[in-house]
């Protein structure tokens, strides 16, 4: 196997300074004058850096391209034939073929629900269920995840069930964000993943330090597994300040988290030319003195194995950040607000369909295996449709929760100020009770009790 | 994949709940803003011609709010070379339409794509503004402002200031947000940070109503002011508010408020969508309280405010109330009603009233029943009157 991480000195070796895994970077606050004769630097900001007569400025363009880890090619074979199979057994590839598959039945029915009015908001995943599902899988239960928004197949990995994403979407009194949250901001407590928010970035600096708390926490508790923290987000978000502070801070923190980069080639219709000018988001990790790999997001062995690695990789010499960029492409709309049409070409999103989807290449894998065949997609997509629907059916008549929830967690306790404010709030509902529909909610206006 | 509209046309016949907001059959209150008939909007180019603020025999085009800002955006880009218009998936149209055709007419080096950074779009067309230019930066949501916060308060309010003897200044910076609650954008795209900015001397934060008071009022940010501008832009009106706007260059002044209907008992205070609830409210109680006749005021810009106007028109009413859609705890109407007890104390014959949100964040099922709605506005006007 050639997964190979990009260590601090992998990729331009001469230039950058090289300091062992092993022991962080010491910086010799106390002595920085420089030795007479010594060929390197000394400085506090820079070990180790040798003394050159050459004046030479790095060239981004000159490097090259950090290459992209891959298993199985795009017919589902190996591309390498003399490694061994992929680590896992048959029916841990079957549950996540099964999973990828779900999110995307899921996404096609909630999609069109949308478009029917029957949902306010959608985001599907489509072309990104390799990365989220590939990546979860190599999660234990007890690791903690922060996810951006189109990570359906994480928490689909992860044991949310179809109850939970329609409770989510309906916002209904089963929702655990108790209906406050738009469609797709999902969170479950155990395995933990905390609920979604829409500003974008913010959770990567959360993630280092949740990771450190981890961190502490199982320092303190040495009989309990080591965790880490994944924290997941797209390219246009490692555009936001929140990214470069996370990155820095957890590299000198040390803090065993790995941040997953879901590189689907835009940011609404931002396409990833107006986005950054290096290197993909995978050069930056190198800056920060960071582990990094990029892999085919559309391989989810690659996926797996690159997030297995990382995940011991976060845990070793008291813990390190890892960086994975995942390359895809969003074939859909950013979500059912926009039209990618007005400013891509529908022909590019039919050519990347055609081209690759990190489904098809599994189950030309399956097949090849003899583990999967028309028969059993058929009816698995008929069963799936069905309890889809069905989940969709009773989440939809559920009731809102209480409109109590309007005001409480704010605070831990309910405010004075805002108990006044719920009380008139109860008095004009009662005072005009033709111009309030409350059936949809739990316990109509004594909600607000 | 086979289609799936199939099952879903089954799961249709039941009972069908709209997601939020939806009008009781039996409401006379709380019904959908007519922006058809609503007294707010110029439905002719005759009443436009009316007002003294608009160019006189000005050529009109019915546009709604997200056209009329287009047009101010076009106007500017054409009227100096020192207007650039960028900010996050402004290069297609924008998010919502504002940036439409402008990078084609007016080419990339002025129109542009930023990458996704709020805190570099703020600094970045401050140091623009800083260097002589008229930077209009779009922040794709008020609700994404925040990692420019520091950018705005610590160095768009206070650039003049710092810079003191050196007479260097920010004037013609404008950064426009889309604000404001649609009915099901819940936490993270429905806020209106009007009073954040507003508790900040240095920065003006404006706040249009209607499409023509918008390209009035963005013309003025770009070009009369050497002040920063927020210029904030309520996004439930892109589409829904429709009104005659003149074609050509004009402005309207900022830090005037407008006495959009005048009245003799009552005076209320609001700026933004409310305007709309406000007046079906008052028309409301028009109808059923005969004889009673209520002034509404558009603040426009939210600071500096116009005290002025306010104050002397509770001096003649003796009864005032505030409403916006922001929460109520430390908001714009704390500030208006204090400045009225003060101003106006002897002639005040109720305590001024807010309306406005609750004091908790816009939860998806429940933002009809936080935010103020036209029976809490009429309600509101009962309670003041019958005082």
């Amino acid at each position: 196997m050639s997964m190979k991480l990009l260590a601090r000195s992998g990729l331009v070796r001469s230039q950058i300074a090289a300091t062992a895994h092993t022991s962080p970077a010491r910086r010799w606050g106390s002595s920085i004058s420089q030795r007479p004769g010594s060929d390197s630097v000394r400085f506090p900001g820079a070990v180790n850096s040798k003394f050159t007569t050459d004046m030479t400025f790095l060239k981004a363009s000159d490097l090259p391209a950090i290459p992209t880890y891959r298993v199985l090619d795009s017919d589902g074979e190996l591309v390498d034939k003399t490694r061994p199979a992929p680590d896992v057994t048959d029916e841990e590839v079957l549950t996540w073929y099964k999973n990828m598959l779900s999110v995307s039945v899921m996404d096609v029915v909630m999609f069109e629900a949308q478009r029917q009015g029957r949902l306010s908001f959608y985001m599907v995943s489509a072309g990104e269920e390799g990365i989220t599902v590939g990546s979860a899988a190599a999660l234990t239960p007890d690791d903690v995840v922060f996810a951006q928004y189109r990570e359906a197949g994480v928490f689909q990995q992860r044991g949310f069930t179809l109850k939970n994403f329609m409770s989510q979407l309906f916002a209904n009194c089963n929702d655990t964000g108790r209906g406050r949250n738009m469609p797709v901001h999902y969170g479950q407590n155990y395995p933990r993943m905390h609920t979604i928010s829409s500003p974008l970035a913010t959770q990567i600096p959360q993630a280092a330090g949740a990771a450190y708390a981890l961190k502490l926490q199982d320092l303190q508790n040495p009989n309990r597994d080591p965790r880490i923290v994944a924290c997941y987000f797209g390219e246009g978000a490692a555009s936001e300040g929140d990214f470069h502070a996370a990155l820095n801070i957890a590299a000198t923190r040390s803090c065993p988290v790995v941040f997953l980069c879901r590189n689907n080639g835009y940011a609404i219709s931002t396409p990833t030319l107006e986005q950054y000018r290096g290197d993909g988001i995978a050069s930056r990790g190198v800056g920060y003195g960071i582990d990094t790999i990029r892999v085919d997001g559309n391989d989810v062995f690659a996926v797996h194995e690159a997030m297995k690695e990382a995940r011991r990789l976060a845990l070793s010499d008291g813990g390190r950040p890892v960086l994975i960029e995942a390359m895809s492409y969003r074939v859909s709309h950013h979500s059912t607000s926009d039209d990618s049409f007005a400013y891509r070409a529908r022909v590019e999103v039919e050519d990347w369909k055609r081209r690759d989807n990190p489904i098809i290449r599994l189950r030309k894998w399956l097949e090849n295996q003899g583990l999967w065949n028309e028969e059993k997609e058929k009816e698995t997509r008929d069963e799936m449709r069905k309890a889809v629907l069905k989940e969709f059916g009773e989440a939809e008549r559920e009731k809102k929760p209480p409109l109590r929830e309007a005001f409480r967690d704010v605070y831990e306790e309910i405010t004075e100020e805002q108990r006044e404010q719920m009380s008139e709030l109860k008095r004009i509902l009662e005072t005009y009770p033709d111009e309030y529909d409350l059936r949809p909610y739990k316990d109509g206006a004594k909600g607000l009790d | 994949m086979a289609p799936l509209r199939a099952p879903l046309r089954c799961l249709a016949q039941t009972p069908r709940r709209f997601y939020s907001g939806a009008p009781t059959p039996s409401a006379k209150l709380n019904l959908p803003i007519d922006y058809k008939t609503t007294p707010i909007l110029h439905h002719t180019s005759s009443s436009l011609s009316n007002t003294s603020e608009y160019p006189a025999a000005a050529t009109t085009k019915r546009l709604n709010y997200f056209q009329a800002i287009n047009s101010a955006l076009r106007t500017a880009l054409s009227t100096s070379e020192k207007v650039l218009l960028f900010g996050e998936d402004v290069a297609f149209g924008g998010v919502f339409r504002c940036s439409m055709d402008l990078q084609t007419e007016f080419g990339s080096d002025r129109v542009f794509n930023t990458p996704l950074t709020e805190q570099g779009i703020a600094g970045f067309a401050i140091g623009a503004a800083a260097e002589g230019m008229k930077p209009v930066a779009e922040i794709q949501f008020a609700d994404y402002v925040f990692p420019a916060f520091d950018q705005i308060v610590n160095e768009a309010a206070k650039f003049r200031y710092r810079e003191g003897g050196t007479g260097i200044n920010v004037g013609g910076l404008v950064i426009r947000m889309p604000c404001g609650a649609v009915g099901h954008g819940a936490l993270y795209h429905s806020q209106s940070p009007e009073s954040l900015f507003a508790h900040v001397p240095g920065v003006r934060v404006v706040m249009p109503r209607s499409p023509s008071q918008a390209k009035g009022l963005l013309l003025a940010s770009i070009f009369e002011h050497n002040d920063p501008v927020i210029f904030m832009e309520p996004k439930i009106l892109y589409r829904a508010a429709v009104e005659h706007v003149p074609n050509e260059y004009y402005t309207i002044p900022l830090s005037k408020a407008e006495v959009i209907k005048p009245g003799k008992d009552l005076t209320i205070i609001s700026y933004g969508q409310p305007l709309y609830m406000c007046s079906s409210a008052i028309s409301a109680i028009e109808k059923t309280m005969p004889g009673v006749s209520v002034e509404l005021i558009d603040l426009r810009t939210i600071y500096p405010w116009d005290r002025q106007t306010v104050l002397e028109s509770v001096r003649k009413t003796g009864r005032a109330i505030v409403v916006h859609e922001s929460m109520i705890n430390y908001g714009v109407g704390a500030e208006v009603a204090s400045t009225i007890q003060e101003g106006a104390f002897l002639r005040l014959e109720a305590p001024v009233k807010r309306v406005a949100g609750w004091s908790t964040h816009t939860g998806l099922s429940y933002e009809q029943f936080i935010l103020p709605d036209v029976a809490r506005i009429y309600d509101a006007i009962k309670q003041t009157l019958e005082y």
